[in-house]
């Protein structure tokens, strides 16, 4: 089921989480002593990048299940806000609703959010399975790379894993264009710029998608009055 | 070997975490997707989420001590930008940006 459109719109994921997955399977593989597919499955199963770098740590040093329970939790609660703004879009998407949901990571997001739709709902459906299933194919292919060359790994891809930050450069970019506006922007990068001033660099990132959503909701509350009035408008009109 | 029931047990929780994350609003909220404030978050929240993204991985991926000043990161980000701007073509914009970031890295300029 190769799907040359989805194969170029996932290539940048593919470029990120090629060299990603495989430091990834690297580190399982040099600092635990597990099997190799121990890698494999946690890519196949858990599925969250900066989250299975975080298991590793905790594997080592053998956590009780409700640390990793309540480490993995955190770490990843940044997704809870991800599905609040896709609500609309996997409503009655059916038996593929359940994997959108589990392969909901940030690039992912990125992607479903950004790109161009038509009205035809169920083919878009379709094709953000396919997106995220080829998402997650990448991911397990270089976590298992890595597993299995482990130390040997000696090619210089030193840099690749930049091909993320220029997706989100891009995307951004076309975030901009869709809305026409710069506030929400603004409102993200101010976001992270006061989570990096002021928190731990672990917990960076949900800090900075709970403030942009909180600075949402307020700029909501100031903008409702026009948007019911413009609906109101319309409903009469 | 370390115990394999104990890698088994801590994968199986390690999916349940993950997966609560990603499925708590759709198990809780998906009765509100009309909801106008929902909308607005899922109007604006993903082009907020992009960009605090871009601040966030930007700052880690570059060198900001002097005498770079996290311009091994900056350079290739404005190439991405340009290139962007210009061509409107995703794909180069992105090979373009990595493959500047990569030489500079791998020549120790960062």
């Amino acid at each position: 089921m190769i799907d040359r459109s989805v194969f170029k719109l996932t290539l940048p994921i593919l470029f990120g989480y090629i060299p990603l997955g495989m430091a990834f399977g690297v580190l399982f593989v040099t600092q635990l002593d597990y099997p190799w597919w121990g890698a494999t499955l946690m890519s196949l199963a858990i599925y969250a990048g900066a989250g299975q770098i975080l298991a590793v740590s905790l594997l080592a040093v053998h956590a009780s299940l409700l640390e990793v329970f309540v480490a993995l939790f955190v770490l990843n609660a940044r997704h809870l806000f991800y599905g609040l703004s896709l609500l609309g879009r996997f409503r009655g998407a059916g038996w593929r609703k359940g994997y959108l949901i589990f392969g909901l990571t940030d690039e992912t997001y990125s992607l479903l959010t950004s790109r161009h739709r038509t009205d035809d709902t169920e083919a878009e459906q379709r094709r953000d399975s396919l997106i995220t299933l080829y998402n997650q194919s990448y991911w397990v292919i270089g976590s298992t790379l890595g597993a299995w060359l482990g130390r040997a790994v000696n090619f210089d891809s030193t840099g690749i894993e930049f091909a993320l930050v220029a997706l989100f450069i891009v995307l951004t970019i076309e975030q901009y264009k869709v809305l026409g506006q710069m506030l929400p922007i603004w409102i993200g990068a101010a976001a992270a710029g006061l989570s990096l001033a002021i928190l731990p660099s672990d917990q960076q990132l949900i800090g900075a998608v709970v403030l942009a959503t909180l600075s949402l909701l307020a700029h909501y509350r100031f903008h409702r009055p026009s948007v019911s009035a413009g609906s109101q408008e319309h409903s009469h009109g | 070997m370390d115990n394999l029931s104990y890698l088994l047990e801590f994968i199986a929780v390690g999916t349940i975490a993950t997966f609560a994350t990603r499925v708590i609003p759709f198990a809780f909220f998906s009765r509100h997707s009309e909801h106008p404030l929902i909308q607005h978050l899922g109007r604006f929240l993903p082009a907020a989420v992009m960009s605090l993204l871009v601040v966030i991985f930007l700052l880690r991926s570059g060198n900001w001590s002097a005498p770079v000043l996290g311009l091994d990161a900056l350079v290739p980000s404005l190439v991405v930008v340009g290139l962007h701007l210009w061509r409107r073509n995703a794909l180069l914009s992105i090979i373009a940006g990595t493959a500047c970031y990569m030489a500079i890295q791998q020549s120790g300029l960062g």
